[in-house]
């Protein structure tokens, strides 16, 4: 068994610095890197893309990321969780598995691929039965957004990702997992953790949650200190030192920009957190309060008395439904009484918008500049040197808010003056994909677990 | 006398659907149990009035010396359905920030506010 296993986080999301993988890879020791690409409703975005070409449906840019560390991977035995396989699991591992042959790793490479998560052929029939996937939220039945629905898949667990580690597989792509199952996996697998061992399970639960947003656990959007958080040009993303006995250290590699203290892991532990009794997660119910943290050295941060309780009996969904379409329009008032002009260029607009017999489920106005991000608890501005005027409209139809775009540009010469900030063109309409969580019984899913080799 | 919270403390938010969780962490120890016993679920609440439609919640996490706050109903429906242009929450931390809270003039003192 390895004294400490070192699990680097890849990325934070989809979307965040495309070199940040490599550089986890390249500028130190580690032995797993994993990479969250699924937000909430990323699979709706993939099951559109199945829908259009039976091929595709899964994150794309994974399989040139895998091309480009698959010879260290190999060379050093770092291995990749990612829940990069979307609604095609298997034509992601396949891309991976294309590209380490072409680099002539043939029969030196294996996937494991997880699946059993997509529950979206299964929908009439869990109804039917009775299991009504009421909104998590709200408590309303499935059934009332039943033709609206474009994905639903089941958060797994680490138990799958295990398994899969298993059998000596270098890289495991999932469809939809939760991002600390991706952490908590490497560690159960290296250390021999059960199932039933809560403490544990919770501790690499909480290593997860820490390191799944990237850099925001290493100096990134960070309060404590921010201006003299060194070099953030050249961030290290967030590394969790894990040890048998579930205690981590939370560090980065040398030579890397950004700052890990305890201040900054604090921030990170209370991001997105609902009761921190109870951070439930497929595999136990982690315990926030127990959480003790102590510096360890120059970027390192010592977490250690992590306990938890049972898993529960359910696993969440996350389903996602059509929910109308909405667009927002922008321009940019110069000085002086930037704040009246835009507030006058958004009463001319409403105006027109009524007079065009327009009607929507809500529209938002927000001066940026002013109090976009505060409200009214920014007080009144004094004499700002600009101001954005930000109008978005919401509504089940698609023309009425196509409609709305056609009136944004026209107040530059119809509207008050010294006014920009339009060349971007006509915004653009777009369908609101809605979230939808609900929890079905474990019982219900059976996880799949398969090898593929190059 | 009135301390703003920004004195006192740093802050991170973010979203859990329509809800804004805004976690609120004293900046020493000393600080915590004045968090504690001045920034209660009605004053946030009071505070974020007009912002936040629906219930605050409080939680205590002693062992970071920090507050957790969920603001229900905050973020204009959440996620892909908001049009605010902060729908995730993330500037909900500063905001908090902005409060002031009172705290006796010795007490204040002592603690070199």
């Amino acid at each position: 068994m390895k004294e400490t296993v070192r699990v680097a986080a890849g990325q934070g999301f989809w979307g965040d610095l495309p070199d940040a993988p490599v550089r986890q890879v390249e500028e130190g020791p580690i032995d797993y890197l994993m990479l969250d690409y699924l937000a909430e409703v990323t699979m709706s975005i993939m099951q559109k893309q199945k829908a259009r070409d039976p091929n595709a449906g899964y994150a794309r840019d994974f399989v040139p990321l895998m091309r480009q560390v698959i010879p260290a991977l190999i060379k050093r035995n770092i291995r990749v969780t990612a829940n990069a396989g979307g609604v095609n699991v298997k034509g992601c591992a396949n891309g991976v598995l294309d590209a380490a042959r072409e680099l002539g790793f043939a029969g030196k490479l294996s996937v494991g691929i997880v699946t059993g998560d997509d529950i979206l052929p299964r929908i009439d029939e869990l109804l039917a039965r009775g299991i009504e996937l009421r909104n998590m939220d709200t408590g309303e039945p499935l059934a009332t957004v039943r033709d609206r629905i474009q994905s639903a898949n089941a958060y797994l667990g680490a138990g799958p990702i295990v398994e899969a580690l298993n059998q000596n597989v270098q890289i495991v792509i999932t469809g939809r997992a939760t991002d600390t199952g991706l952490t908590l996996a490497p560690l159960m697998h290296e250390f021999g953790w059960r199932f039933d061992d809560w403490d544990k399970l919770s501790a690499g639960t909480i290593a997860g949650h820490i390191i799944e947003c990237g850099a925001q656990a290493s100096g990134g959007n960070c309060q404590y200190d921010w201006q003299n958080i060194p070099d953030l040009a050249h961030v290290g993303f967030p590394i969790a030192e894990a040890s048998p006995d579930g205690t981590f250290i939370i560090t980065k590699h040398e030579n890397t920009g950004g700052c890990i203290n305890v201040p900054s892991i604090k921030e990170q532990l209370v991001y997105e957190m609902g009761d921190p009794h109870e951070y439930i997660t497929p595999d136990c119910v982690a315990d926030f309060t127990t959480i003790r943290l102590e510096d360890a050295g120059k970027d390192r941060v010592r977490v250690f008395g992590i306990q938890g309780r049972p898993a529960t009996e359910f696993l969440k969904v996350s389903i996602s439904y059509s929910a109308g379409f909405k667009a927002v329009g922008t321009l940019v008032y110069s000085w002086p009484d930037a704040y009246a002009k835009a507030q006058a260029a958004d009463r001319i607009l409403r105006a027109r918008l009524d007079r065009l017999g327009l009607t929507f489920d809500q529209i938002l106005t927000e001066f940026v500049g002013v109090n976009a991000t505060h409200g009214s608890l920014a007080g009144d501005p004094i004499e700002p040197a600009e101001v954005q005027l930000r109008v978005g409209v919401r509504g089940p139809n698609k023309a009425p808010v196509e409609r709305f775009t056609k009136e944004i540009a026209p107040l530059i010469l119809t509207g008050p003056p010294a006014v920009t900030g339009f060349a971007g063109g006509r915004p653009k309409v777009e369908e609101i994909v809605a979230y939808w969580p609900a929890l079905i019984p474990k019982k219900e899913i059976t996880p799949i677990v398969e090898v593929l080799k190059a | 006398m009135k301390v703003q919270l920004v004195k006192l403390a740093h802050a991170r938010s973010g979203d859990k659907g329509d809800t804004a969780n805004v976690g609120l962490i004293a900046l020493r120890d000393q600080f915590y149990p004045i968090l504690v016993r001045e920034v209660t679920e009605a004053r946030v609440k009071q505070h974020f009035k007009g912002i936040c439609h629906g219930d605050v919640e409080r939680f205590e996490l002693p062992n970071l010396g920090a507050l957790n706050f969920l603001l229900h109903h905050s973020l204009g429906g959440g996620g892909t359905l908001s049009l605010m242009t902060d729908a995730q929450g993330k500037t909900f931390s500063t905001a908090l920030l902005r409060m002031y809270i009172d705290i006796p003039d010795e007490e204040a003192r002592s603690l070199g506010l």
